[in-house]
C-alpha cells in the first residue's frame, strides 16, 4: 500500500454540502403531520413532588398529549448504567441512574417531569405554561465538600450518603519515597470545566411506521449503534425493526453520547403511541439543564522531589462531583487520576478520590473528560516545586520525561478501559524542544521580558506538557466495497460531529485501493448502513475506526489482486492499484479497471467458482488490546492589566504528537478547536449555581463562550512518534488542545505578575478572580 | 384564536406567500415554513450567530426578527449564494480549502456575516476580519482557520475583479 | 424558547403609531430593533399583548444636524447608521467613538438608536453617554410632545419617563461645547459584551485649565447610567492635574456608584473598576480638551 493520500492536507469530502446549507441536521428533518415536543422541567434543585395538574394543558387547542411519569405506565425505569465501575479492589460504586420523567423527587433543576406533545413547539411551549406542578423543596445539596458532612440531606434516600463512589489506586510506595525527599510541597487545588455548548443543541426526531413495522430515529447522539440496541430493548422490538441515524452533528464534545437521555427514551416510545413522527429540539436554555456537564474537583496534592527536581513520589485525594446521577460511571474521575502523572516517570503514586452526589445535572465526559483536573495538579506542583527549587521551569520538566527508551511504560494504574495504563510509545524531549523554539522561551526570558518589564508592562510566559490516552477499545468495524461505478462505498458505525471522518478514512481507503479519496463516499452513523460498533468518543475515531476501515479496504485490496491476477494473467506481485485500476507494474498497459473488476465480481448469469463471495466487498474489525497515548506542550506569552485584571493572550504555540497523522489540516483543527475551548474554560466559561441549586449561568450572555477575539491566532507544530499498537501508528487527537491550557493560564499570570509572587491553584481564572488574588498580595503588602 | 396575517417575502429571489401567525420567528419561517434549513438556530437569544441572513443586503440575526416583519423585503440565506454544492463562490470556496470549518453548523452564519462584510472591505487586516466575526460563536476552530478563509476568499475575490 | 402570542401591528406613519399606543397603551410594547425585546420574549420572561412595530416609519430614520451645530438622530435610526455616520463623526465623536462597544455587527444592523435609550439597560452604553453629554429624548403621544432630558429621562432599571402612550421618537445632541474633551472607556468580560463597567467622559476647560463643565457617566455600576457628581464636584474650578484625577476617580468610585454584584463581577470589583476607569477618561478628555492627540 502506497502513502500517496495518508498526510496530506486534503481538502473535506464533507464541506460542499455543509457549505451550501445542504447537509442534514437532525432539526432540518421534516416529516408530514410532525408533532412536536416540551418539556416541564423542574425549577427546583431538590424538593418532592407533591401533585401535578395538567388539566389546563390538556385541553388547549393543538396539544395532542401529555404525558407525567405516571402516565408512562410500566415503560417508566430508571436509565441502564452505562459505564460500569472499573475493577479496581475496594471500589464503592453507588449506581443511581437518571428517570425519563421524575416521579417521587426532582433531583436537578431542569429535569424533566411532563412531556407536552402539541402540534408546534410553540403550543407546547404555551401548555407548558400551563402545568402546574406542587414541590416541596427541600434543601439542595451544592457544594461537594459538604455533600458527604454527616447532617448532609440525602439525593438518593436508600443510600446512607450522598457517597457515589470511592476508589483508591497506587503504584510504587509513597510513603517510603515521601521518607527519601528532599522536599515535600502540598497544596489544596479547585479545577472546575464547564459545559460542551456545542452549537447544535441536542434533538430527536422519531417515526414509527405501523406498516412497516418500524421504528426510525434521527438523534444527535455520538454513539448510534447502541442507541438502537438500547431502543429496540426498551420499547421490545428486535434490533432490525429499529434504525438510528445519526445525520451531520453540529458538534458532540462528549455530551451528546450520555446515553440514555431522557428525551431519547420519550419520543420514539411517544410516536408508537400517537402513531405520529415527533420531533423534540433542544433549546439553548434547556441545554444548560438537560445536557450533561462536567464540573468541578478539589485535590489534595503532595509531591515529594529530590533537591535536583526530580519526582520521586506524588499523592493526591480527590472529591468529585457526579451531580444528581451517575449512569457514565466513573470514566471522568479514573481519568483524572490516571492522566495526573502525564509525561513523568513516577515511580510511586497514591492517589484517591471520593464522588459524591450533588443537586446539579448530570457530570458525564466533555472534551478532556477529567484529564484536564489531573494535568492541572500535577503541571502547577511542578511549577512550585520549580520556583521552590530554583530550577526553570521546562528543565524540571525535561529532567523527569519518561526516556524514549522506557516505552512501553506501564503507569500501573486501572484506566477507563478497565485495563492498565500502559503508555504505547512517546518521545517527550523533542516536543519540548520544538515548542520552546516555537515561543521562542529562551530569547524570551532572558531579553524580551525584562525589555518589557522595565517598560512596566506585565508579560508572562507558560510552557506545560500533558499526555492522553485515546483511542480506546472495545472495537469498531466497517465495510468497504468497491461499486461497479469505480466509486467506493465505506460504512461504519460510529457517529461524526465534525471531526473529518468523511475525508481522513476516504485517504486511507485511496491508499489502500489506488483511488481518489474524491470517490470515496463514506456513510458513518446510520444503523442500516452498518451496525457494529460503539461510537466516538475518547478520541478513538480516527484510531480504532481507521484501522477498522484501513482493514476492510486491505481485504478488499486482497480481493482485487486476487481476481485481476487471474483476469490479467499475471502474479500478484506484479500488479498495483493506481488511479482506478489495476496494472502490471512491468506492462502498464495490461490493465484492469476497479468498476470493470468489481462488475465482473457480480456477475447476473452463469456460474461461480464454489465459495466466491460477490463483489468487491469486505467488512473487518478492529480492536485494540489497550489504548493509545499521545501527548503534546503548549506554550504561550501572556500580559496583565493589573490595574484592570484583564489579560491579552499575545502568543499561543502548541506540539502534538498523535502518531501518524492522516490529513494536518484536521489534525491542526482538531487542536486549534481544542485549544480554544480550553482558553473558554481557564478564562472565561464559568458554570455558576447558588447555594438553592439554581443555575445562574443558563445562557451565551451568561455562559461566555470565546468569540474570535479572545481567541488568539494559534500555531501548531507536529512530532510523529508512531504508535505500535494499530497498522495505521495513529494515536487521538480529539480532545488534546483542550487539556493543557489551564495550568498554562495559571503559569504564564504567575509569570506575568511575579512581583506580586502570586500562586494560581484554581481554574476558570476570570478578571474578577485576578482582581480579588491581587487584592489579597497588595493587602498582604 | 390567534392573529394570522398574510406575508409576501423574496428570499433568494424567489418570491414567496405565506400566512403566519405574527410570533413565528423568521428563523422558523424560513428553516420549517420555506424548507430552507441552511439557516441554523443555535441560541434564540442573539448571540451564537448561526442564524444570520442577509435581511435587504444586511446581516442580521433571524432568531431576533419575526417573520412578519419580513413583508415586502429581501431576504439572501446560504441557499442564495451559490446555485449548487459543485459551484460554490469564492467565499465557500475559501472556507472549503482552509478548513474554516467543522461541524459545519456554525458556518451558514459566518458565510452570511462575511459576505457583505468583504464587499465593503475587500482587503481586510486580521483584526478587521477578527472583529467582524465577533457575533458568530464556532465551537469547533478555534477560528484560526475561519481567519485563514476569509483571507484567502479577499484574494481570490481580487482575483477574479481584477 | 419559542415566544407566547400577542397581537401586531405594523404603523406605517407616526399618527397611526401615536394612535395605538392611545389605544393599547398598558398593554403594548414598541417593536423598534427588537434584538433586546425578542430575545427576552423568546426566554418568556416579557409577554406584551400587543407589538407596536415601529419598522415601517421611514420618518424615524434620519440623522440631521441642528441649527445649534448639534445632530438629532430619529429613534429608528439603526446603530450602523450612526456608527458610520459622517455627520456623528463630525459632531458627536464620543458617540462616534461608543459606537463600536456596542455588541456586534449584527446587532448594530437591526438594532436602533431610540430602541436602545428607551429599553434604559443599565449596562447599555447609550444612556451613559446621553447622560455625559446633556442629551434630550423627544417623546411624542397623541397628547402632544415634549423634550426630555436624558437626566430626568432614565429613572430606573429598565424603567423611564416615558408615559404609556408615549413613544421615543428622536434623540437630540448638543454640539461639543468649545476647549471640551471627550473619551469613552469601557470593559467587558469579551468583546462586544455589556459593559462591567464604561464610563463616558465629557469635560470643559475654562480660559486658565481649570476643569468647568465636567460629566462622567457610567454603566453597569447601578440601576441606570450613573452620573458621577461627587467627582465633578471634585473637579470643578480645579487644573486637572494627576492628583486632582486621581482624587475625583476615588471619589467616583466610594461616593457616586453603588454597583451590584453578578457572577461577572463583585461590587468590589466593580468600584475598583470605576476608579481606574475614570482615571483614564478624565486623563484622556482633559488632554483633548487641551488640544493634545490622544
Amino acid at each position: 500500500m502506497s502513502k500517496r493520500y495518508i498526510g496530506q492536507r486534503i481538502k473535506r469530502n464533507e464541506d460542499p454540502a455543509l457549505l451550501t446549507g445542504q447537509a442534514l441536521f437532525t432539526d432540518d428533518v421534516h416529516l408530514p403531520g410532525m408533532l412536536h415536543v416540551a418539556f416541564v422541567r423542574s425549577d427546583y434543585a431538590h424538593g418532592r413532588i407533591r401533585s401535578i395538574d395538567a388539566s389546563y394543558a390538556r385541553e388547549m387547542p393543538g396539544v395532542v398529549a401529555v404525558y407525567t411519569a405516571a402516565d408512562l405506565g410500566a415503560y417508566w425505569r430508571p436509565g441502564p448504567p452505562l459505564v460500569s465501575p472499573p475493577p479496581v479492589k475496594g471500589a464503592i460504586f453507588n449506581a443511581r441512574t437518571q428517570v425519563p420523567l421524575a416521579k417521587d423527587k426532582v433531583r436537578h433543576v431542569g429535569e424533566a417531569i411532563v412531556m407536552i406533545v402539541a402540534e408546534s413547539r410553540y403550543i407546547a411551549e404555551d401548555a407548558v405554561e400551563q402545568v402546574f406542578v406542587d414541590i416541596e423543596a427541600l434543601p439542595a445539596v451544592v457544594d461537594l465538600e459538604k455533600a458527604l458532612a454527616p447532617d448532609a440531606i440525602l439525593i438518593h434516600e436508600d443510600l446512607d450518603s450522598n457517597l457515589a463512589a470511592y476508589i483508591f489506586q497506587q503504584k510504587g510506595d509513597y510513603e517510603s519515597a515521601r521518607a527519601q525527599a528532599d522536599v515535600v510541597i502540598k497544596r489544596r487545588l479547585y479545577y472546575d470545566h464547564g459545559i460542551a455548548a456545542a452549537m447544535e443543541n441536542r434533538g430527536i426526531v422519531a417515526t414509527w411506521d405501523a406498516k412497516t413495522q418500524r421504528l426510525t430515529m434521527w438523534d444527535t447522539t455520538q454513539a448510534p449503534v447502541v442507541i438502537r440496541n438500547g431502543m429496540a430493548a426498551m420499547l421490545g422490538l428486535s434490533e432490525s425493526q429499529v434504525r438510528v441515524i445519526a445525520p451531520f452533528i453540529g458538534g458532540g464534545f462528549g455530551p451528546k453520547i450520555m446515553m440514555f437521555y431522557p428525551e431519547e427514551v420519550l419520543l420514539p416510545w411517544a410516536s408508537m403511541q400517537l402513531q405520529r413522527p415527533i420531533k423534540w429540539i433542544e433549546d439553548r436554555r434547556e441545554n444548560f439543564f438537560a445536557t450533561t456537564h462536567e464540573r468541578d474537583q478539589i485535590h489534595w496534592a503532595e509531591i515529594a522531589l529530590t533537591k535536583e527536581g526530580r519526582v520521586l513520589g506524588f499523592k493526591d485525594e480527590f472529591i468529585h462531583d457526579t451531580g444528581a446521577y451517575d449512569p457514565y460511571g466513573l470514566t471522568v474521575p479514573i481519568n483524572s487520576q490516571c492522566t495526573l502523572l502525564g509525561c513523568y516517570d513516577v515511580p510511586n503514586y497514591a492517589s484517591e478520590f471520593k464522588v459524591v452526589f450533588t443537586n446539579k445535572t448530570l457530570v458525564t465526559p466533555y472534551r478532556g473528560a477529567g484529564r484536564q483536573h489531573g494535568v492541572f495538579v500535577m503541571e502547577r506542583m511542578l511549577d512550585i516545586a520549580a520556583r521552590q527549587l530554583g530550577i526553570d521551569r521546562a528543565e524540571i520538566r525535561r529532567r523527569n520525561f519518561i526516556p524514549p527508551d522506557k516505552f512501553p511504560y506501564n503507569n500501573e494504574l486501572i484506566y477507563q478501559d478497565f485495563v492498565p495504563l500502559v503508555y504505547d510509545s512517546g518521545n517527550y524531549e523533542p516536543a519540548l524542544d520544538k515548542a520552546l523554539e516555537m515561543i521562542g522561551y529562551e530569547q524570551f526570558i532572558s531579553e524580551e521580558q525584562p525589555r518589557l518589564r522595565a517598560e512596566g508592562r506585565h508579560v508572562g510566559i507558560g510552557v506545560v506538557t500533558y499526555v492522553e490516552g485515546t483511542g480506546i477499545g472495545p472495537y469498531e468495524g466497517a465495510r468497504v466495497q468497491v461499486e461497479s461505478t469505480g466509486k467506493v462505498n465505506v460504512s461504519t458505525g460510529i457517529g461524526t460531529q465534525g471531526q473529518g471522518h468523511f475525508t481522513s478514512f476516504a485517504q486511507v481507503v485511496a491508499d489502500q485501493l489506488g483511488v481518489s479519496p474524491r470517490d470515496v463516499h463514506l456513510v458513518t452513523g446510520d444503523t442500516d448502513q452498518f451496525h457494529w460498533g460503539t461510537g466516538t468518543f475518547a478520541s478513538r475515531g480516527a484510531v480504532v475506526a481507521g484501522n477498522a476501515i484501513n482493514a476492510a479496504a486491505a481485504a478488499v485490496r486482497r480481493k482485487i489482486l486476487a481476481m485481476a491476477s487471474r483476469e490479467l494473467e499475471a502474479p500478484e506481485e506484479d500488479l498495483e492499484l493506481v488511479d482506478g485500476v489495476v496494472r502490471d507494474k512491468k506492462n502498464p498497459e495490461f490493465a484492469i479497471a476497479l468498476k470493470d473488476l468489481a462488475a465482473k465480481a457480480n456477475p447476473l448469469r452463469g456460474a461461480v467458482r464454489p465459495g466466491t463471495e460477490p463483489g468487491l466487498e469486505a467488512t473487518d474489525y478492529f480492536g485494540p488490546e489497550r489504548g493509545v497515548t499521545a501527548n503534546g506542550v503548549h506554550a504561550m506569552i501572556l500580559e496583565v492589566d493589573p490595574e484592570t485584571a484583564m489579560i491579552k493572550i499575545l502568543k499561543y504555540v502548541a506540539v502534538h504528537d498523535c502518531g501518524t497523522v492522516l490529513n494536518p489540516l484536521i489534525v491542526d483543527g482538531q487542536v486549534q478547536g481544542g485549544i480554544a475551548q480550553g482558553i473558554g474554560n481557564a478564562f472565561y466559561e464559568k458554570i455558576v449555581y447558588d447555594d438553592n441549586g439554581q443555575l445562574l449561568t443558563a445562557s451565551f450572555m451568561d455562559y461566555l463562550l470565546p468569540t474570535s477575539m479572545e481567541v488568539p491566532s494559534l500555531d501548531i507544530g507536529h512530532e510523529t512518534t508512531p504508535s505500535p499498537l494499530n497498522p495505521l501508528g495513529t494515536k487521538g487527537t480529539g480532545e488534546a488542545g483542550a487539556i493543557p491550557v489551564g495550568p498554562l493560564f495559571a503559569q504564564a499570570v504567575e509569570d506575568a505578575l511575579a512581583e506580586y509572587d502570586l500562586e494560581v491553584l484554581e481554574i476558570p481564572l476570570s478578571p474578577n478572580r485576578l482582581f480579588e488574588l491581587l487584592q489579597s498580595k497588595n493587602k498582604d503588602a | 384564536m390567534n392573529q394570522i396575517m398574510k406575508i409576501s417575502v423574496t428570499v433568494n429571489g424567489v418570491l414567496y406567500e405565506r400566512s403566519v401567525e405574527p410570533r413565528l420567528l423568521l428563523s422558523d419561517f424560513i428553516r420549517h415554513e420555506l424548507g430552507l434549513t441552511g439557516t441554523h438556530v443555535g441560541c434564540e437569544h442573539g448571540v451564537c450567530g448561526a442564524c444570520t441572513i442577509l435581511f435587504d443586503g444586511a446581516a442580521v440575526r433571524s432568531c431576533l426578527m419575526f417573520a412578519v416583519q419580513a413583508d415586502a423585503h429581501e431576504i439572501v440565506t446560504v441557499e442564495g449564494l451559490s446555485p449548487d454544492p459543485q459551484h460554490l463562490d469564492a467565499l465557500q470556496e475559501a472556507f472549503w480549502e482552509a478548513h474554516g470549518l467543522q461541524c459545519g453548523f456554525c458556518t451558514p452564519g459566518f458565510l452570511m456575516t462575511l459576505k457583505p462584510f468583504l464587499a465593503q472591505n475587500p482587503d481586510p487586516s486580521d483584526e478587521e476580519i477578527r472583529e467582524a466575526i465577533s457575533g458568530n460563536l464556532c465551537r469547533c476552530t478555534g477560528y484560526e482557520h475561519i481567519v485563514d478563509a476569509v483571507k484567502l476568499a479577499a484574494a481570490k475575490m481580487k482575483e477574479s475583479s481584477s | 424558547m419559542k415566544p407566547p402570542p400577542f397581537a401586531y401591528h405594523a404603523p406605517t406613519t407616526l399618527d397611526e403609531a401615536l394612535q395605538l399606543m392611545a389605544e393599547h397603551g398598558y398593554g403594548a410594547k414598541v417593536l423598534a430593533g427588537g434584538q433586546s425585546l425578542i430575545a427576552t420574549m423568546n426566554f418568556r420572561l416579557a409577554a406584551p399583548a400587543v407589538l407596536i412595530d415601529l419598522n415601517k416609519i421611514p420618518e424615524l430614520s434620519i440623522i440631521q444636524p441642528t441649527a445649534e451645530g448639534g445632530a438629532l438622530v430619529g429613534a429608528m435610526t439603526r446603530h450602523v447608521q450612526v456608527e458610520q455616520s459622517e455627520l456623528i463623526a463630525r459632531t458627536a465623536p464620543l458617540l462616534h467613538a461608543t459606537m463600536p462597544h456596542i455588541a456586534h455587527p449584527q446587532i448594530r444592523n437591526r438594532g436602533t438608536f431610540g430602541g436602545s435609550i428607551a429599553h434604559a439597560d443599565p449596562a447599555a452604553e447609550l444612556p451613559a453617554f446621553l447622560r455625559a453629554v446633556r442629551g434630550q429624548v423627544l417623546a411624542q403621544s397623541r397628547r402632544g410632545q415634549r423634550w426630555i432630558d436624558a437626566d430626568d429621562f432614565f429613572i430606573g432599571l429598565f424603567s423611564t419617563a416615558l408615559e404609556p402612550d408615549e413613544i421615543v421618537t428622536a434623540v437630540r445632541l448638543p454640539a461639543m461645547p468649545a476647549r471640551s474633551g471627550w473619551s469613552m472607556q469601557e470593559l467587558s468580560r469579551r468583546h462586544g459584551d455589556f459593559a462591567l463597567v464604561a464610563v463616558e467622559a465629557l469635560l470643559t476647560l475654562d480660559a486658565d485649565g481649570a476643569c468647568d463643565d465636567v460629566r462622567l457617566a457610567f454603566c453597569g455600576v447601578g440601576e441606570g447610567p450613573v452620573l458621577a457628581t461627587a467627582a465633578a464636584a471634585v473637579l470643578q474650578g480645579q487644573r486637572p492635574t494627576a492628583e486632582v484625577i486621581e482624587a475625583a476617580a476615588a471619589i467616583a468610585a466610594s461616593d457616586d456608584v453603588d454597583p451590584h454584584s453578578d457572577v461577572h463581577a463583585t461590587s468590589a470589583y466593580r468600584r475598583h473598576l470605576v476608579d481606574v476607569l475614570a482615571k483614564r477618561a478624565l486623563t484622556a478628555a482633559c488632554a483633548r480638551a487641551a488640544g493634545e492627540e490622544v
